[in-house]
C-alpha cells in the first residue's frame, strides 16, 4: 500500500468508528471525510461527486453496473454485452442474464466487427441492449481496449445503450479522463492502485438511474445500502489521487523496466512467447504488464521455483481451492492450450526497481531450463 | 535432511504422515492436488478438503501448495474409466490415478523442482532388499493395507518414495492425530471413487457420458432369463440387478459381451477358472515368470482388500502374463488389476497387470 493510503486509513480508524449517516458531531466528521473522498474520486474521473458509488470491491462495482442496468432487475431492462476477456466479475453477470459475448483478436484486442454483429443481432430481438461492458485494460494480458471505437460502434447500432468499463486494472496506467472518456460507468478497486483491499467504487459519468443489488438503509443515494467503510474510502481516495499525480512518470519508468525484463528473458531463452505482442509492438499494452508463455513447462512448477528465489508471479487466475485454472483470456486470444499452460504473469508497479529486474533476469532463465530438463 | 514433497489430501492419514516427517526433521512442503472439478461427495479434490490440508500444514508450520492436475486426471483417469465401461471392462480408477497422476505427474514434478522424495499417507511399507533394490510391502494394519493400489511402482518411484505410516495401524494414526489436536483426527476415511457421488452413483456418471445399452441376460445354455438397463454397468461376479426371478439358486454374471448386449449368468462353479491372463505388466524390479516354463510361484491378490491365493505366473511369447491358480479361482473381471506378491510371505509386491478379456476359459 502507498504510505499516504495507510496514513489516511489509520487517521480515520483512530478518529472514530462513527456512522457517517448519524447526526452527532463524530458522525458529521465521518461524513466530511466521506464527502471529501467522494470529491477526490469524482475529480479523477471528471464527474460530479454525487455520481460516485462506493462499494465493497471491484467485483461488486461490476455486478452493480450489469445487474443495475440490464436484465429484469435493471433500469434499462435489455441485455448486457461484454468481451470474452472480461474479468469473471463481469462475465458471470452477463452470462447469468443471457447476454452476448464478443471475441478478441490474436493481440487480445476487441474484435469490433464481431461487436457490431453481436449488437445488431441483439437489437433485432425484443430485448435490445442495455449495457456494453469492455474493460479498460485486461488483468492478465495487460492489453488496452479501444473504448472510443466501441462507443462509436454503439452510437450507430444501439445509441441508447450505456458503456461500462472495468477500469480496475487500467486506472493505474491510463488516465480515465482520456482513455475512458466515452465510458458512462467505470469500476475501480482500491488495492490495484496502492489502496486497501475490500473497497471499490462504481463511478458514473452522469446521473444514470441504477437499481441497487444491496437493499437496506439507502446509502449511496439508494444505489448501495450498507454503512460505508469510511477509513477504507479515505484510503482509496488518497491512493487514487497520488496514483493520478504519479502516473505519467511511473508509466515511463515502469515501462522501461518491463521492456528490459521481457527483452532480457526473450534474449536469454528459446521458446518464449510474449502474449498479445506481434512484431515486438507493445504499444497496446499497459506499462506494468509482462505476460509470457514458455514452451515445454507448466506455470505451477515455474511459480514454485520462482517463489523459492523470492519472485512472486502468477499464471492465469486462481479458483477457490487456490489451484491455478486455465486462462479464459489466452483461450479467447487463440493461444494453444499447451502453450497457455506455461504462462507467467509478472506485474510491475510503483514499487518495482532495477534491482528486482536484475534479480528476476538472474533466476528465471535457470528455473525454466531446470523444468525443461526435468531435473535440478 | 531430506526435502520432501508431502501429498496431502486433507485426510487424517496424510495429516499424520506430514507431522511425522516434520518431527523427523525433514524439510517438508505440503501439496494438495486438485483433480476433479465436477461433483463429489468430498473426495480428494473439494475445497473443504483443500482447506483441511492447508490448515493442517499451517498447524505444522510447513508451506502448502495446490497443484491443479485436473487435465491429467481427466485424460488418464476419468476418460479411460468411461471408455473402459463402454468396452465392457471394469476399470480401477484409483490404480490409474496412482500410476499417472500421483506417481507419474507429481513424482516428475517433485523431481524437477529438486525434491529428494515424495511422501504419501498410504498404508504400505518400503523395504530395501540385500541387493539394494526396493520393494513395496504391506502396511502394518492389514485391514487398511494399500499395497494393492500401488503395485505399479517401479524402482524409480520407490527410490524416491517415503511412506511414514507403513508401520502404524489406523487406530494409532487417529490416536496420533488426536494427540496433535488435528482437525482431521475424526474425519471419515474416503470411500470408493472420488469423482462418483453417492447420490448419483456410477450409473448417473457413466450415463451422462455414454449412451447406455439395454441388454439381455442368458443362462449358460443361451436361454434368455432376464434383462438389464445397461450392459456397460454389469460386472463379472455380479449377483444383483439382473432382473432374475427369485427363488432359484444364487447365480452370478460369468460373462459380459457389450457388442452383442448380452450378459451370461451361471452357478458359482461356472465362475471358476484355471488361469487368468494379464496385460500391461509392470514390475517392482526384474520381470517375474519370464522364460520359466513351469512358471514362478507367487501369491496373487485380485482386489484392494482381497485374500491372496497361491498360483504360478509365467509370461508367454506374446508378452501376455498367465496366472495359473493352484486351486480353481473365481473369474476376475477384465479391466481389474491383479497384483503378484512373493510366494513365501505374500507381503512384498513383485508387480502385476490388468486382466484382459481373451481366452480366459
Amino acid at each position: 500500500m502507498r504510505a499516504c493510503a495507510i496514513e489516511a486509513m489509520e487517521q480515520q480508524m483512530r478518529a472514530s468508528a462513527a456512522n457517517p449517516t448519524g447526526a452527532h458531531k463524530l458522525a458529521r466528521d465521518a461524513r466530511k471525510v466521506l464527502d471529501r473522498s467522494r470529491q477526490i474520486v469524482a475529480a479523477e474521473f471528471g464527474t460530479d461527486p454525487g455520481n460516485v458509488v462506493f462499494t465493497g470491491s471491484g467485483t461488486e462495482a461490476d455486478n452493480l453496473a450489469i445487474f443495475g442496468l440490464a436484465g429484469p432487475g435493471g433500469t434499462h431492462g435489455g441485455l448486457p454485452v461484454c468481451s470474452a476477456i472480461e474479468h469473471h466479475a463481469v462475465l458471470g453477470p452477463v452470462e447469468l442474464l443471457g447476454g452476448g459475448v464478443v471475441g478478441v483478436d490474436a493481440r487480445g484486442v476487441l474484435d469490433l466487427d464481431h461487436l457490431a454483429a453481436v449488437l445488431t443481432d441483439l437489437m433485432a430481438t425484443e430485448h435490445g441492449v442495455a449495457v456494453v461492458s469492455v474493460m479498460l485494460a485486461n488483468n492478465e494480458s495487460g492489453v488496452i481496449q479501444p473504448l472510443d471505437a466501441v462507443a462509436n460502434v454503439m452510437a450507430e447500432i444501439c445509441p441508447d445503450a450505456l458503456l461500462h468499463t472495468d477500469a480496475v486494472q487500467g486506472v493505474s496506467w491510463l488516465d480515465p479522463k482520456v482513455h475512458a472518456a466515452k465510458a458512462d460507468l467505470l469500476s475501480i478497486s482500491a488495492h490495484k492502485f496502492g489502496g486497501p483491499q475490500g473497497v471499490g467504487a462504481l463511478v458514473l459519468r452522469s446521473d444514470i438511474a441504477l437499481n441497487p443489488i444491496l437493499v437496506g438503509g439507502g446509502q449511496e443515494r439508494e444505489r448501495r445500502s450498507g454503512t460505508q467503510n469510511v477509513a477504507g474510502i479515505a484510503s482509496l481516495a488518497a491512493a487514487l489521487e497520488q496514483a493520478g499525480a504519479d502516473r505519467p512518470a511511473m508509466v515511463a519508468r515502469v515501462g522501461a523496466l518491463r521492456d528490459r525484463l521481457v527483452d532480457g528473458l526473450m534474449a536469454e531463452l528459446d521458446g518464449v512467447h510474449e502474449s498479445g505482442v506481434v512484431d515486438g509492438d507493445r504499444s497496446h499494452k499497459v506499462a506494468g504488464s509482462a505476460h509470457l508463455c514458455f514452451e515445454g513447462i507448466e506455470s505451477e512448477a515455474l511459480l514454485f521455483l520462482l517463489e523459492r528465489h523470492g519472485v512472486f508471479g502468477s499464471a492465469a487466475s486462481s479458483c477457490a481451492s487456490g489451484a491455478q485454472e486455465p486462462s479464459h483470456v489466452l483461450a479467447a486470444m487463440g493461444v494453444d492450450r499447451a502453450l497457455a499452460a506455461g504462462s507467467l504473469r509478472l506485474s510491475l508497479g510503483a514499487a518495482s526497481t532495477d534491482t528486482e529486474i536484475d534479480h528476476v533476469l538472474s533466476v528465471l532463465p535457470d528455473a525454466v531450463r531446470q523444468l525443461r530438463r526435468g531435473n535440478p | 535432511m531430506t526435502q520432501v514433497m508431502m501429498a496431502m489430501s486433507g485426510g487424517v492419514d496424510s495429516s499424520v504422515a506430514a507431522a511425522m516427517l516434520v518431527e523427523q526433521g525433514h524439510e517438508v512442503v505440503g501439496v494438495t492436488l486438485k483433480l476433479w472439478g465436477g461433483d463429489s461427495d468430498s473426495g480428494c479434490c473439494s475445497v473443504s478438503d483443500v482447506d483441511d490440508a492447508r490448515w493442517v500444514a499451517d498447524q505444522l508450520g510447513i508451506e502448502h501448495h495446490v497443484f491443479n492436475m485436473g487435465a491429467d486426471f481427466d485424460t488418464h483417469v476419468v476418460d479411460p474409466y468411461v471408455e473402459n465401461h463402454a468396452a465392457g471392462l471394469t476399470p480401477n480408477p484409483c490404480v490409474e490415478c496412482n500410476r499417472h497422476v500421483k506417481f507419474g505427474k507429481l513424482h516428475d514434478r517433485a523431481k524437477a523442482l529438486g525434491f529428494d522424495a515424495v511422501a504419501t499417507g498410504h498404508h504400505a511399507r518400503l523395504e530395501t532388499l540385500a541387493d539394494g533394490t526396493f520393494r513395496l510391502g504391506r502396511g502394518a494394519d492389514t485391514a487398511k493395507d494399500q499395497s494393492y493400489v500401488l503395485y505399479m511402482l517401479g524402482q524409480e518411484q520407490l527410490g524416491r518414495l517415503m511412506l511414514p505410516l507403513g508401520g502404524m495401524t489406523k487406530d494409532e494414526v487417529r490416536a496420533q492425530a488426536h494427540n496433535l489436536t488435528m482437525r482431521t483426527a475424526d474425519k471419515p476415511d474416503s470411500q470408493d471413487v472420488c469423482f462418483i457421488t453417492s447420490v448419483g452413483g456410477r450409473q448417473k456418471f457413466i450415463g451422462e457420458r455414454l449412451p447406455l445399452t439395454p441388454g439381455i441376460v442368458v443362462d449358460t445354455d443361451g436361454n434368455q432369463v432376464g434383462e438389464v438397463e445397461a450392459v456397460e454397468l454389469v460386472t463379472i461376479g455380479q449377483r444383483r440387478g439382473l432382473g432374475l426371478a427369485g427363488g432359484s439358486d444364487p447365480r452370478f454374471v460369468t460373462d459380459v459381451n457389450p457388442t452383442e448386449a448380452r450378459v451370461t449368468i451361471g452357478k458359482p462353479k461356472d465362475l471358476l477358472v484355471e488361469s487368468t491372463p494379464l496385460g500391461q505388466l509392470v514390475w517392482a524390479d526384474q520381470p517375474v515368470g519370464s522364460g520359466a516354463d513351469a512358471g514362478t510361484a507367487v501369491m496373487v491378490q485380485v482386489s484392494a482388500h482381497g485374500t491372496p491365493a497361491a498360483a504360478t505366473f509365467h509370461v508367454d511369447d506374446q508378452g501376455l502374463g498367465h496366472v495359473r491358480w493352484a486351486e480353481p479361482h473365481r473369474r476376475v473381471a477384465p479391466g481389474q488389476s491383479v497384483v503378484l506378491y512373493d510366494a513365501e510371505t505374500a507381503d512384498l509386491v513383485q508387480g502385476g497387470g490388468i486382466v484382459v478379456r481373451d481366452a480366459e476359459k
